[in-house]
């Protein structure tokens, strides 16, 4: 794929707190193609959910403050548009789902009037032409009896179908690309294993590319066509699904894989956490971020941050276990 | 067969919610817990497993049923053996954030229970903090800290040395990992399991990530809208669910392995979990049971011993109903 719908290039982050600054995001770049799905995985606090306010430009500025770095959507510097250019692009171009649906639904208006609004507003299209498109959106997503739905508040709806209106109001005008930031994480699994299944028909029907935040390496390994594995602001290794779950490269990313038991796993086989904590932000420490996890730490790696590593063409590691003097472990 | 520590009969715990109306929140259900096992207690949200836990403790009065601890009714206790059997049953929440006191030293929190029961006194009481500490995987230094000072793995530990300050025989854990990042889940669910074999501990571990359950569980109860669907050993769950609501919700859940994501069928259950208000006639799961019959609806299944050990609460494996 050599088209790109996005590009993130060398993107920092940080937010000044009483404390002091706190480095978010630390030199991120990655693209999605078209019509592809990428998840970014870590810990709580890596940075996952920042870098993807960032995309939308809805890092809050202050206390946060986007340090270096590009962000181009088909080829246009998001940093360039003016807010309301971006306003558009974000009902436009970009459609987002967040963990909690309630923060993002009007908890005044019933549901059909926040879709006809959102859809009148991006659209010049007349108030019943923009009523049958709601009754179609929420068609698409799977939700029965819409015209009597469009009638309901959003409380009036459960957890699960909540997110199926959000997915219909991120869906609204035909994005490009839809950020999905733990989207079913409130979740329970039936009702998780009915929106990744909209989320795979929605991507057939529409080609939209999706960014999906997931701790939950399974969801992952169901939906992703890629994984960014992000660790302390940084993204320590990238690589196909495949590549990721058969052969990752990275210590932090073995260790998030040993971690979790397997429902086909022997129960008398301890699980291999991953010791210790992540670091705090405020000073990340010299040298690579996970070294005092990391089982097979050497000398250079407290001193010196690594370098990328490039194993295929898509998968990349950044960790001192590949340079040719370090010994293999694994 | 190993000693019955709990059992637990045709306990139900009803919530009165206003307007006369009624939440069953746990409705009619049986198990026994062996002393020395662990039992993982699974299902969706609101389907009662963190109230069983709460009246199994007597944290609830039960609105019908019994609970036995060591063959004595727990609803029943009274005078001196209230404090005994406190001592001897403990729970771990959910919540490392809200289920410490903030303005507690981290060695009160821990001492609090010995304090109340009058154990482990003076000199003994620091030494015995300090020895928890270790035990859990913290150290002394931690001691005249504040739970704000802690990340969540670490306050769930405090959690878990508080548990293990008086002694105690069983354990209920509610969730005790939900709120942890996967790495931190298996810090916590490691030390569970070493702890279970130094001490002979019991434990009744409720969660909903079924992959996990079954790592920590020999048993394992499947809950739905208040009712017991199926018990069963894990490994037997896990390789012959036998309830519809169990095969579904095995297969919902993802595995950390693409190979088998991208061939496997999956049984995707329509619709939402009914309100407990007013939940369906009959047996709970009809109203989304691909399988559902004329029956399910008129009679509420029995709890059968459809295999060895394995018992199961759905019509399809009701004898008396297919012999015609
Ligand atoms: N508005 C904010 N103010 C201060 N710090 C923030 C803010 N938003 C995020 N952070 C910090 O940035 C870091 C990364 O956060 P986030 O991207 O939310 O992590 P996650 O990977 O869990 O989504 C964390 O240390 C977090 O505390
Ligand atoms: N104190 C209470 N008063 C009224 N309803 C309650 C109370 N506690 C729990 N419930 C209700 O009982 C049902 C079971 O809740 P719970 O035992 O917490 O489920 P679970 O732990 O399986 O998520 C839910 O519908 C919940 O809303
Ligand atoms: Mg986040
Ligand atoms: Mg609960």
């Amino acid at each position: 794929m050599s088209e790109t719908l996005l590009e993130i290039n060398d993107l920092a982050v940080s937010f000044s707190t009483q404390g002091g600054e706190v480095q978010a995001v630390r030199g991120v770049s990655f693209a999605v193609a078209p019509g592809e799905t990428v998840a970014i995985v870590g810990e709580s606090g890596c940075g996952k959910s920042v870098t993807a306010q960032s995309i939308m430009r809805l890092v809050p500025e202050p206390p946060g403050r986007i340090k270096h770095g590009s962000i181009h959507l088909n080829g246009k510097d998001l940093a360039a548009l003016s807010d309301k250019q971006m306003r558009s692009v974000r009902g436009k171009q970009i459609g987002m789902i967040f963990q909690d649906p309630m923060t993002s639904l009007n908890p005044t208006l019933t549901v059909g009037d926040q879709l006809t609004e959102g859809i009148l507003t991006h659209e010049n299209i007349s108030k019943s032409e923009a009523e049958k498109k709601a009754v179609e959106l929420l068609n698409l997503v799977g939700i029965a009896n819409p015209q009597e739905r469009l009638k309901l508040y959003p409380h009036q709806f459960s957890g699960g179908m909540r997110q199926r209106i959000m997915i219909a109001m991120a869906l609204m005008c035909k994005p490009s690309l839809l950020i999905a930031d733990e989207p079913t994480t409130a979740l329970d699994v039936t009702i998780q294993a009915q929106i990744i299944d909209l989320f795979k028909e929605i991507q057939e029907k529409t080609g939209v590319a999706i960014i999906i935040i997931t701790h939950d390496l399974g969801v992952v390994a169901q939906i992703a066509d890629r994984i960014n594995v992000m660790y302390a602001g940084e993204i320590v290794e990238s690589g196909t699904v495949k590549e990721i779950f058969y052969k990752p490269q990275h210590p932090y990313t073995r260790g998030l894989l040993t971690s979790v038991p397997r429902l086909d796993g022997d129960r008398s086989q301890p699980l291999i956490p991953i010791a210790g904590t992540p670091p705090d932000l405020f000073s990340p420490p010299e040298g690579c971020a996970f070294t005092s996890r990391c089982k097979y730490a050497m000398e250079v790696c407290r001193a010196y941050d690594p370098a990328v590593t490039h194993l295929s063409d898509r998968h990349f590691t950044k960790c001192w276990l590949q340079d040719e003097r370090a010994e293999k472990p694994f | 067969m190993p000693n019955k520590l709990v059992e637990v009969k045709n306990l139900k715990k009803h919530f009165a919610v206003g307007r006369g109306k009624v939440l069953k929140a746990v409705n009619d259900i049986s198990f026994d817990v062996y002393e020395g096992e662990t039992l993982g207690l699974v299902g969706e949200s609101g389907c009662g497993k963190s109230t069983t836990g709460r009246t199994i403790i007597r944290l609830y009065e039960a609105t019908e049923g019994e609970v036995f601890f060591n063959g004595e009714n727990v609803h029943k206790i009274s005078g001196k053996k209230i404090k005994d059997f406190n001592r001897k049953m403990q729970m771990i929440f959910q919540d490392p954030y809200a289920s410490l006191n903030p303005r507690m030293k981290v060695e009160d929190i821990i001492a609090e229970g010995m304090d109340i029961h009058g154990i482990y006194k003076g000199e003994k009481r620091r030494e015995r903090v300090f020895e928890l500490l270790e035990t859990v995987g913290l150290n002394k230094e931690h001691a005249t800290r504040f739970p704000h000072e802690f990340s969540g793995g670490q306050r769930q530990r405090i959690g878990i040395a508080r548990a293990l300050a008086v002694d105690p025989e069983f354990i209920i854990a509610d969730e005790p990992i939900s709120a942890l990042d996967v790495s931190i889940q298996a810090q916590v669910v490691n030390l569970l399991k070493e702890l279970q074999k130094e001490h002979g501990l019991t434990y009744l571990f409720i969660a909903h990530d079924l992959s996990m359950v079954k790592h920590i569980s020999d048993r394992i109860g499947v809950m739905y809208l208040g009712a017991m669907m199926e018990l069963a050993d894990s490994e037997d769950l896990y390789a012959e669910p036998l309830h519809p609501y169990t095969k579904a919700l095995l297969s919902s859940i993802p595995l950390p392995d693409p190979d088998i994501e991208e061939s496997r069928e999956r049984i995707i259950l329509s619709g939402d979990v009914p309100s407990p208000i007013s939940p369906p006639s009959g047996c709970p799961f009809r109203t989304r049971c691909p399988e559902a019959m004329e029956t399910c609806a008129v009679k509420n299944p029995e709890w059968l011993e459809a295999r060895p050990n394995h018992f199961v609460a759905c019509h399809l494996y009701d004898p008396n109903l297919h012999k015609e």
